[in-house]
C-alpha cells in the first residue's frame, strides 16, 4: 500500500470498502436466516451487486489515486457477474421448484395443460401437435 | 490509517461471510440450497481476491478473479442443470 494519499480520497475509499463489507456479510446472514427457499434466493443478490461492486469500485478508485491511471479490469468483473447472476438465480428457483413445491398445492391454471414449468417434455409435444393440427 | 482500518474490516467481513457460506455447505436442508450457497462461496471469494489486490498493490488478481467468477458460473449452471435434467450436455 502506497501512503502518499490525501485524507479525502482515503475516506472515499474507507466508505466504499465498509458499505462493500457490511452488505457482503448481511447477503450470507440472510443465506442462514431467511425462512423458505425461494426467498433464501434473494439474499445472496445483495453480496452480488453492492458487496462486490463496492469492492471493485474502491479498487478502481484506489488504483486511480495511486498510480494515476484509470483500468477498466474491474468494470469486466462487474459487467460479468451483472449478466451470470439472472441465469444463475433462474436455474436455482427452477430447481427450487422441482423439489421443494408441492404441485398439488398451486392454483390450477385455465385450460386442460399444467403449469408450463410443471410439464413434461412429451407432453407439451404431443399437445403442441394437436394444437399445430387443430389449427 | 483510515483505508488499512476499512481494509482489514471488510476483508474480515468477507471471511465471515466465507464461513458463513460453508456452515450453509454443511448443514443446508436441500440440495438447491448448498448449491446456492457454493455460488455466494464464489461471489465472496472474488471480493476477497480483489481486496488481496488493493492490499498488495498490484493488478495481477484482477484476471484471477475474472477466472474464478466464469468456473463459478460455468459449475453452479452445471450443478443447477444436473439436478434439474439428471444430465449436463444433452
Amino acid at each position: 500500500m502506497s501512503a502518499d494519499m490525501a485524507l479525502w480520497q482515503e475516506i472515499v475509499l474507507a466508505v466504499f470498502l465498509v458499505t462493500a463489507g457490511i452488505f457482503g456479510l448481511v447477503g450470507s446472514f440472510g443465506l442462514i436466516k431467511l425462512p423458505d427457499p425461494m426467498t433464501r434466493l434473494h439474499a445472496p443478490t445483495k453480496a452480488t451487486t453492492l458487496g462486490v461492486g463496492g469492492v471493485l469500485i474502491a479498487s478502481m478508485l484506489y488504483f486511480f489515486f495511486a498510480k494515476g491511471h484509470l483500468s477498466f479490469h474491474e468494470l469486466m468483473i462487474t459487467l460479468f457477474l451483472f449478466l451470470t447472476a439472472p441465469i444463475t438465480a433462474h436455474f436455482l428457483a427452477k430447481a427450487n421448484l422441482h423439489t421443494d413445491v408441492n404441485r398439488d398445492a398451486v392454483p390450477p391454471p385455465a385450460g386442460d395443460r399444467p403449469w408450463a414449468g410443471f410439464e413434461s417434455d412429451e407432453a407439451r409435444r404431443i399437445a403442441e401437435d394437436k394444437a399445430s393440427k387443430g389449427a | 490509517m483510515i483505508l488499512t482500518s476499512a481494509l482489514i474490516f471488510t476483508t474480515g467481513c468477507f471471511a465471515l461471510a466465507l464461513l458463513m457460506n460453508l456452515w450453509r455447505v454443511v448443514s443446508a436442508p436441500g440440495v438447491p440450497d448448498r448449491i446456492l450457497a457454493l455460488d455466494t462461496m464464489v461471489i465472496n471469494f472474488i471480493a476477497i481476491l480483489v481486496l488481496y489486490g488493493i492490499i498488495e498493490g498490484t493488478a495481477v488478481y484482477f484476471e484471477a478473479s475474472i477466472l474464478i467468477a466464469m468456473v463459478g458460473f460455468i459449475s453452479t449452471v452445471a450443478y443447477a442443470r444436473f439436478m434439474l435434467r439428471g444430465n449436463i450436455i444433452e
